[in-house]
């Protein structure tokens, strides 16, 4: 089993929102799309499930063509950000609909669908109506809903981003879990890389109607192939300055800061780019490199600290753990772990990393 | 905490008091007052009890006026809201034809109602009326000044034409806030084109549809204007609603007492209506 774009393009009107893209989604796995607002991901999975067609290419499924093959001849099943069930029906109904429309019988239906209600959490809830259920509950609905119909296809768009915080974090963890013994290709979008580091798998970094890396998640994110792939799988963004190395010293282009390294590079100039929890207030690593920062804002998220800071041009996120109290204008120390960083020649091809 | 007196709140209570007295209960007493007295102009009342009230309740003119209230009432939402959903269906969701529809929906809305009452009785005139002459021509014998069921078929025929359009708005609105996302998932389903209307355009709409058949209610049992102008009640009794046998009562024969008994069991007979509608679907609302 697996599902092939070949070439595939799409254009509406003048605009084109994706450009002619190649993938192949091997069978037994989650692949995640990752890229902001606009990217591209949901028209990829909307032509990856049939439900729209793409100006030109083609899209195989299991050595089939299947272009224009009408979604629901397909073995396909969607989740979305919002939180799609029948509204008039009880969970139990939503859950049973795809199965009743292709005919199994009673007992079956049953059967699977208190399965798939017990792997969900929603054995309790069978005989309520959508709109008496948490956000949470609705989604994990439309999940067993897509998980009843053992698709062989599976279709993620956003599922999380419409819950908060707390049941976006336990519905994460358990998600990867559900695919574990299915024989189907998942694919599940997102604008957050935390979410595709959650979830494992592969990874597509998508910007702008383009697939600029794919390939396994760890990978991508340790090794990104250019400095665009780094930057879309960088949250917070991505720090990136200008170098040149002679010897073993490495020089910021922009405030002469300077470091011995054994970086296996040529001399030249380079981009590196810095992940913001390898800049932090402490020293963390072997090898690090102080660097004085205006602070411009500090904030907090959870238990980190940002701080974003200035020296000279460059605009920098610093992620530390902990609480780290820095007032606005105020002058501080930051250390750089050089151990870390990512080069990039100068046509932002990754040449070496940490 | 101590309750602090703040006799400020007066200022605004007070005007709000002053407000709904002239407009609703001031009036409204006065018709509670004809209604258990007797009048003899001079401003001379004799007391009667629920005579009148009695005496309207057991009058087969008010139970035949009622009756062809009610039979209006029903035909109408029978025909628009079925009409005004399909129509809403058929409508386009994005392009240069929302616009139009729109435009060509409210059109209708927005004529005054005597004007449609008038429209309607010159266009559907046996003689000169293009409707009427039209009929005639293809051999019915067609002639609503002279026989009842040509008058309501035309009176009906105008309240579905000058109303639909309120029916189809709301439907309209209420597809429209349907996310495409649902679409997708009965597309992915495999649902049919009836199974999605059915279970997720139908439900999805159930609020505005309320709305909808609430208004068409009151409205179309409170109908006036339009039938006024455009059979005057005829031929005979045929299309005297019951606003239009109240006023033939209270204005024609000078009638006050029963007038006023009529006009109070009339309200009631239509806040209980939309009260207990109300409530209906409120019920469900919380159970679902």
């Amino acid at each position: 089993m697996s599902l092939e774009l070949k070439n595939v393009e799409k254009k509406v009107g003048i605009e084109t929102h994706i450009y002619p893209t190649n993938i192949k989604l091997e069978k037994n796995t989650i692949n995640v799309l990752l890229g902001s607002t606009l990217a591209g991901k949901t028209t990829l999975m909307q032509i990856m499930a049939g439900l729209d067609k793409p100006t030109n290419g083609e899209v195989w499924f299991n050595g089939e063509n299947v272009t224009g093959k009408q979604v629901q001849k397909r073995n396909v099943s969607m989740v979305y950000q919002q939180f799609i069930n029948y509204p008039s029906f009880t969970v139990y109904e939503n859950i049973a609909s795809p199965l009743k429309i292709t005919g199994v019988n009673s007992d079956e239906i049953k059967e699977r669908v208190g399965k798939v209600a017990e792997l969900l959490k929603l054995s309790a809830m069978l005989n309520k109506k959508p709109d008496e259920l948490s956000g949470g509950q609705q989604q994990r609905t439309a999940l067993a809903r897509a998980l009843v119909k053992d698709s062989d296809l599976i279709l993620l768009d956003e599922p999380l981003a419409n819950l908060d915080f707390k049941l976006r974090e336990e519905l994460r963890e358990e998600l990867p879990k559900l695919f574990e013994d299915r024989e189907c290709i998942v694919v599940y979008a997102t604008t957050e890389p935390s979410d595709a580091l959650m979830i494992g798998g592969n990874t597509a970094t998508i910007l702008e109607g383009k697939i600029i890396q794919y390939g396994k998640t760890l990978d991508v994110y340790n090794k990104p192939e250019n400095l665009t792939s780094a930057k879309v799988f960088s949250d917070p963004p991505m720090n990136i300055a200008e170098i040149s190395k002679s010897g073993d010293i490495c020089k910021l282009t922009e405030n002469n800061v300077q470091w011995k390294s054994n970086v296996k590079i040529k001399d030249g100039n380079y981009k590196i780019g810095i992940r913001p929890h390898n800049i932090t207030t402490y020293k963390e690593g072997n090898n690090t490199v102080e660097i004085n920062g205006k602070v411009l804002i500090s904030e907090l998220s959870g238990s980190e600290s940002l701080i974003h800071f200035t020296n000279g041009n460059l605009n920098w996120v610093s992620l530390s753990n902990g609480i780290q109290q820095k007032n606005i204008g105020e002058n501080t120390k930051l250390f750089m772990n050089i151990d870390e960083f990512l080069y990039f020649d100068e046509n932002n091809r990754l040449v070496n990393h940490g | 905490m101590n309750k602090t007196i703040n006799q400020k709140a007066w200022f605004f209570v007070v005007p709000v008091f002053v407000l709904v007295a002239f407009n609703a209960a001031i009036p409204l007493m006065t018709v509670v007052n004809y209604s258990f007295q007797e009048t003899f102009g001079n401003n001379v009342f004799a007391w009667e009890g629920t005579r009148w009230f009695k005496q309207i309740l057991l009058s087969e003119r008010f139970h035949d006026a009622l009756g062809r209230q009610i039979a209006f009432t029903f035909i109408i939402l029978l025909i628009q809201i079925p009409l005004g959903i399909g129509i809403a269906l058929t409508m386009p969701k994005k392009g240069w034809g929302v616009p139009v529809c729109l435009i060509l929906m409210s059109m209708p809305l927005l004529i005054p109602w005597n004007v449609v009452g008038a429209m309607w009785n010159i266009f559907a005139l046996p003689d000169i009326g293009f409707l009427g002459y039209s009929l005639n021509a293809i051999g019915f014998d067609f002639n609503f000044t002279q026989q009842p069921g040509d008058a309501w078929f035309t009176t009906i025929l105008m309240d579905v034409w000058h109303w639909t359009s309120l029916v189809v708005l709301l439907s309209y609105a209420g597809l429209n806030s349907i996310q495409p996302a649902y679409y997708q998932a009965a597309e992915i389903d495999g649902a049919s084109r009836w199974a999605t209307f059915r279970y997720i355009e139908l439900p999805k709409m159930k609020k505005v549809l309320t709305l909808a058949i609430l208004l068409r209610f009151m409205d179309s049992f409170m109908i006036y204007t339009e039938p006024f102008v455009l059979t005057g009640g005829g031929p005979g009794n045929a299309t005297a609603f019951l606003s239009i046998d109240l006023v033939k009562m209270a204005l024609g024969q000078f009638d006050l007492g029963p007038a006023a008994a009529m006009s109070l069991i009339y309200f009631f007979i239509v806040l209980l209506v939309c009260w207990v509608f109300y409530s209906l679907m409120m019920k469900n609302e919380v159970k679902s």
